[in-house]
């Protein structure tokens, strides 16, 4: 035995022996977030989403009370997620993880989930394939490769055949790039460029040039949300490309919901593909962006990581009621497996096999919806299964 | 081509003001100032505010970004850099690195995570065509400031009784002293200074760069680099430098973008191992 897996095994134990002297009313929900630093608004967006299910729904579960418990990770640190999940299991005796903004994170605190036997509900990470990383990690988030062929197939319905890909030069940004590389193709179209922009790209200007040199009929971009997305946009309409005939369209990262007042008409008429919407047509979701708002300011603006709080809430609770209250690790994660509930964003379920989610994808256009600009949702792609 | 000069030119007139203050205070008073993107920042955010809650013009939001930075410049140097004067630089390093960290901090909790939004003034928005090329009227803009902003600052050294202050009492603080010249206030007149054009160059990136909490990290290498490479203390260096910098960068990612943002860093190394004390020189540095 490695120093590690005794320690891990005397998590395990104090867990075991915590649950069994305790066995109380409360169920302990740690969540690891962004809430401080250059990615603060992962953690108001997850912290909103909590506390607008749990404005709906209330705070009882199976019986038993629920209670979350905040840690700061403060950005992309395995280190410190997964110092801040070990004390969450060991010293606040949490029953299930959850949070996770970066599939890093996610990824270094899948061993301790595993040794613990506690399950972990992913709000955010998005990397394809990462609740294989431990049996007891369930997903409520998305997986970025899914969201791509809906939107090579409408370029090519449309009539943009040649498109050229920028991308943000990270994990994620290659695997958005080399999805579409694969639809567009085969959707019938050319992909006549691609470049991929340095994280901290401060002038998009470059490279708006560049492609407005190229000629192509469609740019298709992905970059981090946030004030990256908003210098995509500003390079956009300064070297005229809507002009030139290039239509700007990508993942909906690049019109990420809290950016939106920011960025306002700029982003005018940009054609998205995403699993949530905050404009997405249902009384859940009135009731959830009310919610919300009351929870996190009156003009916050929810997206899909504000989804992403309030489903891992939804599948925590609904496991509680299945279990009778029973906080086992290994019976709460079974009672998530193959559950179905509708969420905010849609109707949606976990995948019993790989505990990741199963949902539509919706393709949007940017619309002026009264007080601000929103993604409209006008096409729907339901799940290939 | 051209159009690849003009962005580079406009990129770097932006990046030069912005820096420029920081020229002022680590440069001629020996002080290291990480924290000068705060000052920015606050220049940026004062706008801002001025802007979208008030509803003034462009130009009285330039002047609030001036003052926003000029008053906490001279706050901060009244209740803590002046204490930090005579310390080792690496003191100095520590204080102004957790500066920075305070001041996002503290930008978050009064403005949120998020980015603030800005529109272009319709007089300055927009391209007119000028020799085949589609050129943005913002970026010319850009660049007439930084000239009139050097312009200014040179003849302000150089030929004006506060400069001679200055480079006296940067030079010899003791002689300065003895001749009468009240140091304590003319280096507080000068970090002002530094900061208020920090946040002028904040107001002004606002058209070009985004606005949010992590400002003052975000940029800080491209304010060392341009001070740096063009040498402290000096007005004329980090305007050279900060040109270079900028068409290097716009030109890399032209040109070869598989290179990604790294040709500017390889640019600084080159620049730096030819001419470690700057391109411009500061007269009678050690």
């Amino acid at each position: 035995m490695t120093r590690m897996t005794k320690l891990m095994a005397a998590t395990a134990a104090l867990l075991t022996l915590g649950a069994g002297a305790a066995m109380a009313d409360t169920v302990k929900v740690g969540l690891v977030g962004e809430m401080s630093g250059p990615f603060a608004v992962f953690g108001e967006q997850f912290k909103g989403g909590v506390e607008a299910f749990q404005a709906i729904n209330g705070t009882e579960a199976g019986g038993k009370t629920v209670e979350v418990i905040i840690k700061d990770v403060g950005g992309p640190n395995p280190d410190v997620a997964k110092r801040l999940a070990q004390e969450l299991v060991v010293r606040d005796k949490v029953d299930i993880l959850t949070g996770f903004g970066f599939t890093p994170n996610a990824a270094a605190v899948a061993p301790i989930a595993t040794e613990a036997k506690v399950p972990m509900v992913i709000m955010n990470a998005a990397a394809g394939g990462l609740t294989g990383a431990s049996d007891y990690m369930v997903r409520v988030s998305f997986s970025l490769p899914t969201v791509v062929p809906p939107m090579a197939q409408w370029l090519v319905d449309n009539g943009y055949e040649k498109a050229y890909v920028i991308v943000g030069d990270y994990r994620p940004g290659h695997d958005t790039e080399a999805a579409f590389l694969e639809a567009f193709p085969k959707a019938g179209g050319e992909v006549v460029g691609n470049v991929r922009t340095p994280l901290m790209t401060v002038d998009f200007a470059p490279y708006m040039q560049k492609i407005k040199d190229a000629k192509p009929d469609a740019i298709f971009a992905f970059v981090n949300a946030g004030d990256v997305m908003a210098g995509l946009m500003k390079a956009y309409r300064e070297k005229g490309l809507e002009e030139a005939g290039i239509k700007l369209v990508g993942t909906g990262d690049i019109t990420f919901e809290p950016s939106m007042p920011a960025v306002g008409d700029a982003a005018d008429g940009v054609v998205t593909s995403y699993p949530y919407s905050m404009e997405h047509p249902s009384e859940l979701n009135k009731e959830f962006v009310k919610a919300f708002r009351e929870a996190a300011g009156s003009d916050a603006m929810p997206s899909i990581m504000a989804v992403g709080g309030y489903d891992a809430m939804a599948v925590i609770y609904a496991a509680l009621e299945k279990t009778g209250g029973d906080t086992d690790g290994t019976a709460l994660v079974d009672a998530m497996k193959g559950m179905e509930w509708e969420s905010p964003r849609g109707p949606i379920s976990i995948d019993p096999e790989t505990r990741d989610i199963v949902q539509n994808i919706y393709l949007r256009k940017v619309e002026n919806v009264g007080d601000h600009y929103g993604n409209v949702e006008f096409e729907t792609f339901e799940p290939a299964k | 081509m051209g159009i690849v000069v003009f962005d580079g030119l406009a990129f770097g007139a932006l990046l030069f003001l912005i820096s420029v203050g920081l020229s002022v205070t680590m440069g001629l008073m020996n002080f290291v100032n990480l924290a000068h993107g705060a000052f920015a920042m606050a220049g940026g955010y004062a706008a801002s505010v001025v802007m979208n809650a008030y509803g003034f013009g462009f130009p009285a939001a330039l002047l609030a970004g001036f003052v926003a930075g000029a008053v906490s410049g001279a706050a901060v140097e009244v209740l803590f850099v002046r204490r930090l004067y005579r310390s080792h630089p690496l003191e100095q390093v520590l204080f102004t690195i957790g500066l920075v960290f305070a001041s996002i901090a503290t930008a978050t909790y009064f403005f949120g995570p998020t980015m603030q939004p800005f529109s272009i003034p319709p007089y300055l928005e927009g391209n007119f065509a000028f020799l085949g090329a589609e050129l943005s009227r913002y970026r010319l803009f850009l660049i007439v400031v930084g000239v009139i902003v050097v312009a200014a600052l040179v003849l302000g050294l150089d030929r004006t009784r506060f400069g001679a202050m200055i480079r006296a009492a940067v030079d010899n603080q003791r002689v300065a002293r003895g001749c009468g010249i009240n140091v304590d206030r003319l280096f507080l007149a000068t970090f002002t200074l530094g900061c208020g054009l920090a946040g002028f160059g904040g107001a002004l990136s606002l058209g070009m760069l985004t606005l949010n909490p992590i400002f003052p990290l975000k940029y800080m290498v491209y304010f060392l680099m341009v001070v740096c490479v063009g040498g402290a203390g000096t007005i004329t260096g980090p305007f050279l430098a900060a040109l270079i910098v900028g068409i290097g960068d716009v030109a890399g990612k032209y040109y070869v973008p598989q290179t990604g943002g790294f040709l500017i860093y390889l640019l600084m190394l080159a620049l730096l191992l030819a001419r470690p004390n700057g391109l411009v020189v500061k007269k009678g540095a050690r």
